[in-house]
């Protein structure tokens, strides 16, 4: 699971901000968008013949209301968009945010060259691949195994610890892990205990996917339960009392309730996960690696940014970082699109 | 209806309960024995994730040469508090500490302001081209414009080593934009009708009726960005040319890249110690307010996930 926001760009900036706590949710709040209590019905029949004008004079203090946070999307969210131009346009640093002259493809064709992007895209493959496969479920089987404690206060307890990594700053996260897999870290003096020779974890490339995905299974699993939790406490108690007296056992019950409780809650994260595949993680590989592991740490996000902040080739990186962009909304439409076709939930 | 106070008690619904209360049948052997290596994985899980925090703190109060043997790991050894003295000592701490305060409170008034307004906005139905309104956040969940146009446009704006490179750009996460509208639409419609026959404008409702009764989740929102705002990093890393500026969080970025490079380098054991223990003392210090905080503040930042996600 991504730490990042549901964003699918390149390392964007409001990535950097990790503010969605479970950016999964996010989207889910969007398609819940709760049905109006009775009568909405018929005076929005009404709106759909006003018109501007007399909508303007009605809500006016409303429509003032909007102008700035409207006004900050236009300048911050819409302007960095029409700014991706500028991968087919020439860029002066000092000239137009929009750049100079048209190249065409010169840029795509650039990186469709580069060696180095194609080790990149496949280390963001990789690593994308290894955190759906074996971080999404972890919350599922952490919420099902607090789901079976009758303790509220222990469960309450361990809820509590569980969440606390996730309100970590990932420079802390960082930190933390190159105190533990140090050379006379814990890890390694216990590697040291059963006979082992210690390992130089964050100077050995082959090294590198392990400490990333288990730092983030530290960082994330907790809180993901959350959903998943909230999803269980929804589920009908009478489903239990109607499967237990068909002589299920708790296995089955969990297998033929349970899960298909918290299938739609599955469904939802799976999506949102598909979506942000492309976003690895950037900013903690950013704080993590270095040239030494470059060969499995490299992603398209840490590399563009390389590319285009370290060595100031911005339309260079903007063609990498735009082509990252359009295959995570493709992966999140395509996702989208096949949840809704084979088992009728989607975001939207 | 969502009312203040069961916002703060959503959270409860986590552990109301479970579906499994109620119990005719005894427990089979099997399911007895499953529920003792439940509990006993769940206790490894937590002891776990704790480790790390009890690492940290056990390698701040060590002496370096007790860490440089690996002797530490849940007990400090050599107890000493000098690198405490030092690192509080260093002024820049202090100044960039006071930093992450200043950018925290700017950015994070600034986001309350704009999502709180466009929330409100976006959750009455009668507003005509409302659905516009909220697909133009929506959209950016899914796609933006990405690092370099916004590296770019941030500069261009002239922002670059103020506050506002960092408070602007993050200023409304749509996540949190949408907890608040689906708060706004289960409000009561009676009593912003009861303020509007009183003559309120809609100025007068939002400031007057509904602010006044929504301090729960304010309240939550304003954990959401402080702690987000609190913990960034990349941004301050972006913008900021002078140390001067540094939030705390590129202060502590900057001493463990330096530490690494002395480790990768395999330079002097002494120097690479003596990193550790300062490296474990400041992340300590830069953790403290959250650790300290998150035991009260946790059940707001669940019940606001949970408004997020749970039909009301």
């Amino acid at each position: 699971m991504s730490t990042d926001g549901v964003t699918v760009g390149g390392g964007a900036p409001q990535a950097a901000l990790a503010h969605d706590p479970v950016p999964a949710v996010a989207a889910r709040g969007a398609v819940d968008a709760p049905q109006g209590p009775g009568g909405r019905a018929a005076r929005k029949r009404r709106d759909g013949h006003m018109t501007w004008r007399r909508a303007l004079r009605r809500d006016w203090q409303l429509y003032s209301l909007l102008v700035l946070p409207l006004l900050f999307f236009a300048v911050f969210r819409y302007v960095p968009m029409a700014g991706n131009v500028i991968a087919f346009r020439r860029f002066r640093p000092g000239g137009s945010i929009f750049g100079e002259e048209w190249v065409g493809l010169h840029y795509v064709r650039m990186f469709i060259n580069d060696p180095t992007f194609w080790n990149v895209f496949q280390n963001t493959l990789v690593l994308g691949i290894l955190s759906l496969v074996i971080i999404f479920p972890l919350p599922i089987v952490l919420a099902l195994m607090l789901n079976e404690l009758r303790s509220q206060r222990f469960k309450r307890i361990i809820q509590t610890i569980s969440y606390l990594p996730h309100f970590m700053s990932i420079v802390i996260v960082a930190g933390l892990v190159f105190q533990l897999t140090a050379m006379r870290g814990t890890v390694n003096q216990i590697i040291t205990a059963v006979g082992g020779a210690p390992i130089g974890f964050m100077q050995l490339p082959e090294w590198f996917r392990t400490v990333y995905i288990s730092s983030e299974i530290w960082q994330t699993v907790g809180w993901g339960t959350i959903l998943y939790l909230a999803a269980l406490s929804t589920i009908d108690p009478q489903l239990y009392e109607a499967a237990r007296i068909d002589g299920a056992n708790r296995w089955r019950q969990t297998w033929h309730v349970t899960l298909p409780g918290i299938r739609p809650t599955m469904v939802v994260l799976l999506i949102l996960n598909i979506g942000s595949f492309m976003a690895v993680g950037f900013e903690k590989i950013l704080l993590l690696y270095n040239p030494l592991l470059y060969p499995t740490a490299d992603v398209i996000a840490t590399y563009l940014y390389r590319v285009g902040i370290g060595s100031s080739q911005f339309s260079y990186a903007t063609a990498i970082g735009l082509f990252e962009a359009i295959i995570g909304l493709t992966l999140v439409l395509s996702a989208n699109a096949i949840s809704r076709r084979v088992v009728g939930a989607s975001l939207w | 209806m969502v009312t203040a106070e069961n916002v703060t008690h959503l959270d409860e619904q986590l552990s109301k309960p479970t579906v499994h209360a109620t119990r005719t049948v005894k427990d089979t052997p099997g399911y007895r024995v499953f529920r003792v290596v439940n509990a006993t994985l769940l206790v490894i899980i937590a002891g776990v994730t704790l480790y790390p925090f009890v690492n940290l703190v056990a390698q701040a109060f060590s002496s370096e040469a007790f860490i440089n043997a690996g002797q530490v790991n849940l007990w400090p050894k050599g107890f000493n508090v000098t690198t405490f003295n030092l690192v509080m000592g260093d002024s820049m701490f202090w100044r960039n500490y006071q930093n992450t305060v200043y950018y925290t409170v700017v950015a994070t008034l600034v986001a309350m302001v704009l999502t709180t307004t466009f929330a409100y906005a976006i959750s009455k139905y009668h507003l005509k081209g409302r659905k516009v309104f909220i697909g133009i956040a929506v959209f950016t969940m899914f796609f933006n414009g990405g690092l370099i146009p916004n590296y770019v446009l941030v500069n261009e704006l002239g922002l670059r080593n103020s506050v506002w490179a960092i408070a602007l750009p993050n200023a409304i996460s749509v996540f949190n934009l949408l907890v608040m509208k689906s708060f706004f639409e289960n409000f009561s419609t009676e009593l912003e009708e009861a303020a509007e026959i009183d003559g309120l404008s809609t100025y007068g409702k939002l400031w007057r009726i509904v602010l006044p009764l929504s301090k729960a989740v304010i309240a939550t929102m304003v954990l959401f960005y402080s702690v987000s705002f609190w913990n960034s990093w990349f941004a301050a890393f972006l913008y900021m040319d002078h140390r001067e500026l540094y939030p705390v969080t590129v202060y502590l970025r900057n001493l463990i890249a330096g530490a690494t490079s002395v480790d990768g380098a395999a330079g002097s054991a002494e120097a690479t110690q003596i990193a550790a223990n300062v490296k474990a003392v400041t992340m300590l210090l830069t953790v403290l307010p959250i650790v300290c905080l998150y035991p009260f503040v946790q059940r707001y930042f669940v019940s606001g996930v949970m408004l997020g996600s749970v039909k009301q």
